[in-house]
């Protein structure tokens, strides 16, 4: 976004319009799928990546993320990173080991409640 | 004094202060979803077969309030882009557009929420559970339009509500837990509705005080689900409305610096937009994972 020539200006409003459509082409798609049944898992997956090729849209496009300043570059792959240490320290959490995912406790609560 | 690069960019970084600033916000803004987003996982997975609800929120209504998100996002964007081109009353029609889109969405959001805060769940000292919209409720009893789509019930965590519904907003709260595939209680909806209502499922049923044991609105409290859907929407939702406050004000009263710095006007512009997109952008995940999952 750093030029400020009309003329270029002008190219990324038509290059505005384009994500726009494909936004909300996206979006119906999404409501769509959500309709087909891909398996519990599929439709979550599929719900992600489009939901994530949206987000690309929005972050490349609106935000200008595609031809952004090194800084902003560095500033982002920090964040990255600590989303994705997050993300990791949440599945690694849902392992069958993990004190979260205790199927024991579940099943205990099944055989107590039939005893009553 | 005069606060330094508010239009030239820095030599070291490449970019005005603002600009910095807001990417290491909306840096941190990514950090404060995540761990929500984090939240919701755990609580999802971690949920008792059969206990989270699905398709609870209207999908029509999801759609309807994320394209008018995205129809924001594109004005904010074309607002920057007619200032760029020294157009400033396109400009103001954009932004204009912007602010409306930011009013329906928090409108519809709202009603969304008063939707929930007036469905109620009943559960019966003999264990059924009533489940509708709120039409009266005094200390006698409470008037319930019966929820006509059972899967989407939203079931009481605790005390007994073990038994997938099979009537519309009626269920029997008695099985034990068998992968969440209980068998559905024979002849539930008669059971619930006999003594107080022979109404149709379009009619009202009357539950009398004296026989519930426990009632709850569709309130955070109710249940994990609806706990994580009010955090998540009501963060998102300040979001929208203080990005929508900082927007109508350089669109407003701020206007004036457009005749005095246009450059620098530019660039406020630029950085509201910038944290306009990112609530987008968290509403775009947002979505599918609570309306559509």
């Amino acid at each position: 976004m750093s030029s400020g020539h009309a003329h270029d200006v002008k190219a990324e409003v038509r290059r505005y319009m384009i994500v726009f459509a494909a936004l909300v082409v996206g979006t119906i798609v999404t409501v769509l799928a959500s309709y087909i049944n891909l398996g519990h898992g599929g439709n979550i997956i599929l719900a992600l990546i489009i939901a994530s090729i949206k987000g690309f849209l929005v972050a490349g496009f609106f935000m200008h993320l595609v031809s952004e300043r090194v800084m902003i570059y560095t500033i982002l792959i920090a964040t990255v990173f600590f989303f994705a240490g997050l993300m990791y320290l949440t599945i690694w959490s849902l392992e069958p080991t993990s004190l979260i995912h205790d199927k024991n406790a579940t099943k205990t609560a099944v055989v107590e409640h039939k005893a009553h | 004094m005069e606060i330094p690069y508010t239009v030239r960019e820095r030599e070291d970084t490449g970019l005005y202060n603002a600009k910095l600033g807001i990417w290491l916000f909306l840096a941190s803004e990514v950090m404060l979803f995540g761990a929500l987003f984090s939240a919701y996982i755990l609580l999802r997975v971690s949920s008792p077969p059969g206990f989270w609800p699905h398709h609870v929120l209207n999908v029509p209504i999801g759609t309807v309030n994320t394209i008018v998100l995205i129809v924001s996002s594109v004005t904010v964007v074309m607002g920057w882009a007619s200032l760029k081109m020294n157009q400033f009353g396109k400009y103001r029609i954009f932004q204009a557009i912007t602010i409306l889109c930011a009013l329906t969405f928090v409108c519809v959001k709202s009603y969304e929420y008063y939707d929930k805060f007036t469905h109620y769940a009943v559960m019966k000292k003999d264990g059924t559970v009533v489940d509708g919209h709120l039409v009266s409720k005094d200390k006698e009893k409470i008037v319930l339009h019966l929820n006509e789509h059972p899967e989407t019930r939203v079931r009481f965590l605790t005390e007994g509500d073990t038994t997938p519904a099979n009537e519309p907003g009626i269920a029997k709260g008695a099985g034990p837990i068998t992968g969440g595939h209980s068998e559905p209680a024979p002849n539930a909806h008669k059971e619930a509705a006999s003594g107080e209502s022979h109404a149709g499922h379009h009619e009202p049923v009357t539950v009398p005080m004296s026989e519930v044991q426990r009632m709850e609105a569709y309130g955070p409290w109710h249940h994990t689900y609806l706990a994580i859907y009010f955090t998540l929407t009501g963060l998102h939702a300040l979001h929208v409305i203080g990005g929508a406050l900082v927007i109508a004000y350089i669109w407003g009263p701020g206007a004036k610096m457009w005749k005095t710095e246009p450059e620098r006007y530019t660039n406020r512009v630029e950085v509201s937009g910038l944290f306009w997109h990112f609530v987008d952008l968290v509403w775009i995940f947002l979505f599918p994972v609570l309306y559509l999952l």
